[in-house]
């Protein structure tokens, strides 16, 4: 067990159905997630993000592994007895309580004294700014406010954990903003470990302490956000998070060369000596620079306001956008056709093996 | 502009069908409750308005007899139909779906489809069966006869209103510290309350009005108001019986208009 650690996913793999109709939602996953942490899966949509914390809540048991809360193996703990409370991407409020019931409902299964349940409910009200609404029924709420009485409901019985899905993606672009601060400013303020899950790389980027990074059922990679987007481990992860330029290369004497001959200012390990790897480099980590390496053609520029995107073709028909900043002009002074020469930025290439 | 979709209201000769087939529907009813106010011994002839047949009825003790015993056997018939019909929708829609499913499904609205005079018949022979072998008499049997027929009438809107509740509200209260039970007690139950009481009226109103399979197993004296109704009429017709429809065609539209009002209002 490790210090420190509210929740671990040991090697924990889920399987719906049997046979050749068998769906492997989440294949021998292991985490760790730190006390007090704002953690965050991010993964496309079907990678398996709800199954995880489905796992951790309890409401499904792993079909292999185990899950430890607090240290404790809690894999086959019903959900009702597992300090971790969840907001539901459906928000799920009980349409026959009011508001403060509802968010009294856990600590009243808690068997708290009506005193205490009375002050938390208060309290909580006051966290989420519903204080005017504690008497009405959740129909009566906007969509905004339903996500805010779901958070203090979560949060009223002060779990170990709480595991939010998706609980921004049903509300419109400003209100999701606003709740980014929100959300952030509880987790701040609560100090309770929050299992976030999103599918957009953003909110990921913005909000968490960590990122776990999913696909098809797995963990593909686990760090801070500048991390993740600095270093991604393969091609997946730097694609899925930002926009990648790609480019392949094969390794000689330690430098990778595209194909052409011209070389990178990458450093590559010696013993991938003679192997063909994928280079992956950030459109704002490309220069256009008159004594940089590689030739290029100007296929078209777009702009963007503060920046100009500079679609450019290589010499062996691979595609790159340069993310360059305007001029006060606002004129770049590069046109399509154009030959110019480029070069990136030292230290901004990534090696990626997948 | 008006959108000139398709309505089969628009069709000729719809108005005029409607309006027979209203006609036809409650003329006899009107009729009914007219000669229900007739002070004439006949039921034909129109002798002026009174009430007197409603005061006749009140007062026949055959009459208040037959409406207890009706009352009580709805209201119990009721109450074990709407019990069955509760743990059969739970049984039936807070799972997957599983083997046997559709033979479930046919044999809990078995007796929607069975003719009822087979019903009846099997009936009278199976309970004939036990009060032979155990000496055992009394309502019970119409009870019991009672509460299995009713059980689909009962299980039907229970059903409609649980497949339209939302799972994760009891995912949420399991989430939130609630056992199993409690999870049932504050959460599916409420929510389902509308559900159960619109099964209950429907199953009361049912069995009030039951009259072949009561006449098959029930005992001497043990007439409900219907097959009382019906023996009156074998014999002479008077206005008391129009009386005694009325009040019942009274009590009945106001317990499916309260089921429609509940069965309507969803979430
Ligand atoms: N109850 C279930 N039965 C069968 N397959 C399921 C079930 N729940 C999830 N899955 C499958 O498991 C995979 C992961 O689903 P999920 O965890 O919901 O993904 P995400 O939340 O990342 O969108 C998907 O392919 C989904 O179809
Ligand atoms: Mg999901």
């Amino acid at each position: 067990m490790t210090e420190n650690a509210a929740v671990e996913v040991q090697k924990a793999s889920r399987v719906y159905g049997a046979g050749s109709s068998a769906v492997r939602a989440l294949d021998e996953v292991s985490l760790t997630i730190r006390r007090g942490e704002f953690f965050t899966l991010l993964g496309p949509s079907g990678c398996g993000k709800t199954t995880l914390l489905r796992l951790i809540a309890g409401f499904e048991t792993p079909t292999t592994g185990q899950i430890l809360i607090d240290g404790k193996d809690v894999s086959q703990t019903p959900p009702n007895q597992r300090r971790v409370n969840t907001v539901f991407q459906s928000y799920a409020l009980f349409p026959h309580l009011t508001v403060s019931q509802n968010i009294g409902f856990g600590l009243e299964m808690l068997g708290r004294p009506r005193a205490q349940i009375k002050d938390a409910v208060a309290r909580m009200l006051a966290l989420v700014k519903m204080e005017k609404m504690a008497d009405r029924r959740p129909q009566m709420l906007s969509g905004g406010q339903q996500q805010r009485v779901a958070l203090a409901r979560a949060l009223a019985p002060e779990p170990e954990v709480l595991l939010l899905d998706e609980p921004l993606s049903a509300l419109d672009l400003k209100l999701r903003k606003e709740m980014q601060l929100e959300l952030k400013r509880l987790q701040t303020e609560t100090g309770i470990t929050f299992v976030f899950v999103t599918h957009d790389q953003e909110e990921a980027l913005t909000m968490s302490d960590r990122i776990g990074v999913m696909s098809a059922g797995n963990l593909l990679q686990v760090g801070a956000p500048r991390e993740i987007y600095n270093r991604p481990v393969n091609r997946f992860v730097a694609d899925f998070i930002g926009e990648t330029n790609f480019l392949t290369a094969t390794i000689r004497n330690g430098i990778p060369r595209l194909s052409n001959g011209e070389a990178v200012q990458a450093k590559g390990p010696a013993r991938l000596d003679g192997k063909t790897v994928t280079l992956a480099v950030r459109p704002e980590q490309v220069r256009i620079d008159p004594e940089g390496p590689i030739h290029a053609t100007i296929a078209q520029t777009v702009y963007f306001g503060t920046d100009t995107h500079c679609h450019l073709r290589l010499a062996d028909g691979t595609e790159l956008v340069a993310r360059l900043q305007s001029p006060p002009s606002g004129d770049i002074g590069l046109k399509a056709g154009e030959k110019v020469r480029i070069g990136f930025v030292p230290g901004a290439v990534q090696m990626l093996e997948g | 502009m008006a959108r000139r979709d398709f309505s089969v209201s628009a069709l000729p000769g719809f108005g005029t069908i409607a309006v027979i087939a209203f006609v036809l529907l409650y003329a006899p009813i009107v009729t009914m409750v007219i000669y229900s106010f007739n002070d004439s011994e006949s039921v034909a002839l129109w002798g002026g308005f009174s009430t007197r047949w409603y005061a006749a009825a009140w007062e026949n003790t055959q009459v208040q007899e037959a409406t207890i015993r009706s009352l009580i056997i709805a209201v119990s018939a009721a109450l074990i139909a709407t019990t069955v019909a509760t743990m059969a929708a739970l049984g039936t829609t807070r799972r997957g779906k599983f083997k046997g499913q559709t033979i479930i499904y046919i044999m809990i609205n078995q007796p929607l489809m069975v003719p009822e005079i087979v019903t009846a018949v099997a009936l009278l022979i199976f309970f004939a069966a036990i009060k032979v072998a155990t000496g055992i008499q009394g309502l019970g049997y119409l009870i019991l006869a009672h509460s299995a027929f009713c059980v689909p009438f009962a299980y039907l809107p229970i059903r409609a209103r649980l497949e339209g509740m939302d799972m994760t509200l009891e995912t949420a209260a399991a989430d939130l510290y609630a056992s199993p039970w409690q999870t049932f007690r504050r959460i599916t139950l409420p929510l389902l309350a509308p559900g159960i009481a619109a099964g209950a009226m429907l199953s009361f109103v049912i069995s009030l009005d039951d009259v072949i399979i009561t006449e098959f197993v029930k005992s001497a004296g043990q007439d409900t108001l219907p097959t009382y109704m019906l023996g009156q009429l074998r014999r002479a017709v008077t206005p008391e019986v129009n009386a005694i429809s009325t009040a019942l065609l009274v009590l009945t539209v106001l317990l499916l208009t309260a089921f429609f009002l509940l069965t309507r209002r969803r979430g």
